[in-house]
């Protein structure tokens, strides 16, 4: 069995994979990318702090149409975790009003993006209905 | 009229569509000395000129259409600021008379954009497979757009529809298509307009979805356009002749502004509290309140945005939009009449063009030269824009006293 690589660097795989937020010292803003400092404070400390993996999904939309080479229709939205919004998608339930509802329960779930010439799968995260 | 005030003194835009015959600078041109001729003034009466043309920012339209119109000499300043770089650009020359460097400017904003497609999506080239090497900021190895969310336009102003439902409720598929069918509704009566074909409910809520609950026509149309303005200050206005004069319009508030930091606004743009900080300091600026709108063209780039957006302007208590909306408020004749020119789902919206264009339409009521769509007396009005990234632009316009 090859290696497993994170999609993004936010994302911690293991026994329980998790998002990981860079949350200024300072004010406590959290950020997912590599920062030169905070938005809110201008401060330049950050910790790593882990994301809950439940959360409440706050909007979304039903994408038809994307840019080629990108699978559709996909449920993208943001996820309020704990406090803290994540953008990410809701997979493992259909891509319909019907089964997708702001205010649901979520949690996430990691899944193959794909694999490369070295046997490297790529690990990406959605957001699924609790009780799945 | 006081010397420090600012004045439209003249204001063009092209007809909104498919220009294949005219390449950027032939739109720019037609704009620029159409409004220079509605003013009744030459290339050599403005002191500043400030440009927008977003999808080639670095071809510095500015310096292109001098040598087509007027080389002159004077500044230009070539302004990128998205979907609001008309408004930017309208601002910049705004700023340079108010600033005292010169007593007249022209601001252009101009855009080919027939056919171009879905906006935002796609992000950076990279294949899935060879060699995985975490790049960017998040340390990717895929593209992200698609798997963690949506970075296309439709998408993102549906989430930001959505969200409002979700925080007030009262919102549904319908109820945005409803706005789309009065912005089309609207458009039948502006023969600049892109699109100027009235849809029923119907024919919208099932036309092809895009990013639900987004279909087709409850998106900005892209077209090909340009608009421009002759800005002057209130003291080179009164040396002017009457009829320059009567026609000018006041510039009672320009306002821009950017997104403060809130929590969550780096994962979805958040399009509202920038909105409303530009509306509180223009209404501040003018010395109006939403209730003395007798119009506003606001940013509809999607119907899911028109909605917020009620709210962010302050037409409607907050949290209030959906119900604001139902009442029949924003119809041409209702309380406060919303894109009365169709707005961006009908009329068109080539970027940079859009917001010199918004405060084009704004005029044209306040002169009493809207012919068919004309919203009766018309004495105050506001015209917004929004970039992502995010900036706004917010105009309030008032008839001139003369």
């Amino acid at each position: 069995m090859g290696q497993q690589i994170p999609m993004v660097d936010y994302l911690e795989l293991g026994e329980s994979p998790h998002l990981v937020a860079k949350e200024c010292e300072a004010c406590g803003a959290r950020f997912f990318d590599r920062r030169n400092a905070c938005a809110s404070c201008s401060g330049t400390a950050f910790k790593a702090v882990d994301v809950p993996t439940e959360g409440e999904l706050r909007t979304f939309t039903i994408v038809a149409y994307a840019a080629p080479g990108i699978p559709t229709p996909f449920v993208a939205g943001v996820i309020d975790c704990g406090g803290t919004s994540v953008r990410g998608n809701v997979i493992n339930t259909p891509a319909d009003p019907e089964h997708v509802q702001t205010g649901m329960k979520v949690r996430l779930s990691t899944f193959v993006v794909g694999t490369d010439d070295d046997g490297t799968e790529a690990i990406g995260f959605g957001f699924e209905p609790v009780g799945n | 009229m006081a010397s420090d005030d600012i004045f439209i003194l003249g204001i063009y835009m092209t007809k909104f569509g498919k220009h294949p015959d005219k390449d950027t600078v032939d739109l720019a041109a037609d704009a620029a000395l159409n409004a220079l001729a509605d003013a009744q003034v030459s290339m050599k009466d403005i002191g500043v000129l400030a440009a927008g043309n977003l999808m080639a920012a670095s071809a510095g339209i500015g310096q292109q259409l001098q040598k087509q119109i007027g080389q002159t000499g004077v500044p230009v300043y070539n302004v990128a600021n998205a979907c609001a770089t008309g408004a930017t650009a309208l601002r910049t020359a705004i700023m340079a008379v108010k600033a005292g460097e010169c007593d007249m400017g022209l601001a252009v904003g101009v855009e080919k954009l027939a056919g171009a497609g879905l906006l935002g999506g796609g992000g950076q080239a990279k294949k899935d497979g060879n060699h995985y090497e975490p790049k960017g900021r998040y340390g990717s190895v895929v593209p992200v757009d698609g798997r963690i969310g949506t970075e296309t336009m439709p998408g993102v102003f549906a989430q930001i529809g959505m969200e409002y439902g979700h925080k007030y409720g009262g919102t549904s598929f319908e109820l945005f298509a409803k706005i789309s069918e009065k912005n089309h509704a609207h458009s039948t009566l502006n023969p600049l307009a892109a699109y100027t074909k009235k849809m029923s409910l119907d024919e919208i809520m099932n036309d092809v979805m895009i990013a639900y609950p987004n279909t087709r026509p409850m998106c900005s149309a892209n077209c090909d356009g340009a608009a421009a303005a002759v800005v002057v200050s209130g003291s080179k206005l009164k040396t002017l002749a009457p009829d320059q004069q009567r026609r000018a319009v006041k510039v009672s508030a320009s306002i821009l502004t950017t997104d403060p930091w809130e929590e969550a606004c780096q994962i979805l743009p958040n399009v509202n509290t920038l909105t409303r900080n530009a509306a509180e300091q223009a209404y501040a600026q003018a010395g109006v309140g939403p209730e003395d709108l007798d119009l506003v063209e606001l940013h509809d780039c999607f119907a899911t945005a028109e909605l917020v957006h009620y709210d962010n302007l302050m037409l409607c208590k907050p949290g209030e939009a959906a119900a604001f909306f139902e009442s029949g408020a924003t119809w041409r004749d209702g309380k406060t009449p919303v894109n009365v020119s169709g707005g961006l789902e009908s009329k068109g919206h080539p970027i940079a063009a859009t917001g010199i264009a918004n405060i084009w339409e704004v005029c044209h009521h306040l002169r009493g030269e809207a012919g068919d769509r004309q919203i009766a007396d018309a004495k105050v009005g506001l015209a917004h824009v929004i970039g992502l990234g995010s900036a706004c632009g917010v105009h309030i316009l008032e008839r001139s006293a003369a």
